[in-house]
């Protein structure tokens, strides 16, 4: 890693609270430019905490989010979105009954030109159609038709889906949360290729998983989430799975040279 | 914000879209099941009743269908997002009071007075509305609620009197013209209107497709961006405007307000959408299969009636068929998933 690059995406000093649980107690964050940075935690470690202010879910208490260097405040999903941040969910946030097209461009469809768009808000169903073939085919997502509902996918190919949609409107940021806690073997391996095919096409990639196999085999980095706090940032090739497992259950510290 | 596809491709797709086979398109057509169901049993009657399918009785069969199949579509749209509106009767029974008695009884210009029938409507959808969405309440419960705020208010306006008397203007689209020498009233060509207007907007505008995607996974269309509160009152409030357009045509139709209108229409409008093919899990169905279904049940009574059968079986066979249609649309999904 080229650690004179600016970060993406940073966090510094974050700290959210509920009521009497400090969910975040200070948390660093740190994204660069096409890597696959990978979030592990315990439960109750403030993954999703972090993860979540980071996508605008929820606003920090205390702390700075940058993005591309400049500080941002997100006051929602829809304003993290707006800038360029797409996050994936694990539990499938797509609409059964609607076609991959229309999943695709759910809440950001494209209307027709001139009037039929304008006064009679048309869709601009072809078009829709052409751009979501485009998507798929880019990250290789083998699918006959894009007028199929999602409801005939398999699993694997509906999170196809979801992935395809934010790798295809992401201008800096994709964050996954547990994108493959859902799936057997063979869907998570399309999903684990998918995320390599979006680094490849140079959007940084930020994976949320307990799957310690996945996480290896496909990160560049391991931000180690620990009692609220980053407890190390480590490049992936430099510490072995029992040491991030030693680190995230707090019987290793995190203070190893990274 | 097409300017945010950075993929934005222009056209070169090598093969083009292939779709579906044509069997799986056939049998994905939503309507399809209720429309051979509406031709068997018009074929049924046809063959018991010499006077069924002549021009007079079909334009009565329409007719007969225009409160309810334009109460079905407010209850399509309410029930498309996973809801249900229990209240569309009473609150087209009151809009129709309001509407009448503010012309005849207080003297004002039909216009205005069908103008606040119209309001009273959108305003109960408007409350339905921001029930369920601000206190999250069980849309069955809410609307159970102003089903009996709507009846209790619609018998205080009254006074449990029927007004009669109407102005021109309110009866208008209770009035005949001629196709091929049947009449048909403007009622009908109104209801029939309104169909094609929701049919385009739910399948050919966003907003549409949001309303099928809010009754699929209400949680994929907030993370969408879609402002789901806004949307689900706005589907309430559309419904009460439709609502308040059935009462312009239940005044019509019958050239006086009647306070007793629309006691059983809440469940004819679900009995239309069920039979239409309209899961009440929501996120599927059809405004047009809402359509066939409300001329299902006309046709039944209709025919019945021809048949000189008593029409508290009409009500049986009616009870029956919505129970098979759910039944149907049931096993029908177990099977795809």
């Amino acid at each position: 890693m080229n650690n004179t690059a600016r970060p993406v995406l940073e966090g510094r000093g974050l700290v959210k609270r509920y009521g009497h649980v400090t969910a975040m107690d200070g948390c660093d964050f740190e994204l660069l430019p096409g890597e696959i940075l990978a979030v592990i935690g315990d439960n109750g470690a403030g993954k999703s905490t972090l993860i979540k202010a980071l996508s605008g879910a929820i606003i920090p208490d205390e702390g700075t989010i940058l993005l591309d260097g400049e500080e941002v405040r997100f006051h929602g999903p829809l304003d993290a979105r707006r800038q360029g941040i797409e996050t994936v969910y694990q539990d499938l946030a797509v609409a059964p009954a609607l076609t991959i097209a229309e999943n695709l461009f759910l809440g950001r469809e494209v209307r027709r030109s001139g009037a039929a768009g304008k006064v009679f808000r048309m869709l601009a169903k072809r078009q829709m159609l052409r751009e979501a073939r485009a998507h798929m085919d880019e990250l290789k997502i083998g699918i006959r038709s894009m007028r199929q509902t999602v409801e005939t996918l398999s699993g694997g190919q509906r999170q196809g889906v979801a992935v395809a949609r934010s790798a295809a409107f992401a201008r800096h940021v994709v964050i996954m949360d547990e994108p493959t806690a859902a799936l057997g073997v063979k869907e998570s391996r399309m999903v684990l290729d998918l995320i390599l095919q979006i680094r490849e096409r140079g959007l940084p990639v930020i994976l949320i998983s307990h799957n310690m196999p996945h996480v290896f085999e496909v990160s560049d980095r391991i931000h180690i989430q620990r009692l609220g706090r980053r407890a190390t940032l480590v490049a992936t090739k430099s510490i072995t799975m029992p040491d991030a497992v030693a680190i995230m259950t707090g019987a290793r510290s995190g203070d190893l040279a990274a | 914000m097409v300017e945010t596809t950075p993929l934005g491709v222009d056209g070169e797709v090598p093969e083009a879209e292939a779709g579906p086979s044509f069997v799986t398109r056939l049998f994905g057509i939503p309507a399809l099941g209720p429309f051979v169901a509406l031709i068997l049993v018009g074929a049924f009657f046809a063959l018991k009743s010499d006077r069924f399918l002549t021009g007079g009785n079909l334009s009565l069969v329409l007719q007969q269908t225009i409160e309810v199949g334009t109460l079905a579509i407010g209850q399509t749209l309410v029930i498309l997002t996973a809801g249900i509106d229990l209240s569309n009767g009473a609150v087209m029974s009151f809009g129709s009071i309001v509407m009448t008695k503010l012309a005849v009884d207080s003297g004002m210009s039909p216009i205005p007075a069908i103008a606040l029938g119209l309001l009273a409507c959108v305003a109960f959808g408007v409350l339905n509305g921001a029930l369920v969405t601000g206190i999250r309440l069980p849309a069955f419960i809410v609307t159970l609620g102003t089903l009996n705020i709507a009846f209790a208010l619609t018998h205080i306006y009254s006074g449990e009197a029927t007004i009669s008397g109407l102005p021109g203007e309110m009866t208008f689209l209770g009035d005949t013209f001629k196709i091929g020498g049947t009449a048909v009233t403007y009622g009908t060509v109104v209801m029939l209107a309104l169909y094609v207007v929701a049919w385009f907007v739910l399948t050919q505008a966003p907003v549409g497709r949001h309303v099928y995607a809010l009754g699929n996974n209400p949680e994929a269309v907030r993370l969408a961006g879609v402002h789901i509160r806004r949307l689900l009152v706005g589907v309430y409030a559309t419904a009460g405007l439709i609502y308040g357009i059935a009462a312009l045509l239940l005044v019509a139709r019958t050239q006086v307000g009647d306070p007793a209108s629309g006691q059983t229409d809440n469940l004819d409008s679900i009995t239309a959408v069920v039979l239409g093919g309209t899961s009440l899990f929501g996120g599927r169905g059809s405004v047009i299969g809402t359509l066939i279904g409300a001329l299902i049940v006309s046709c039944i009574r209709n025919g019945l009636t021809l048949l000189g059968v008593d029409s508290i079986y009409q009500v049986l066979i009616t009870g029956i068929l919505v129970i098979v249609a759910v039944a149907v649309d049931q096993l029908t999904r177990r099977g795809t998933r």
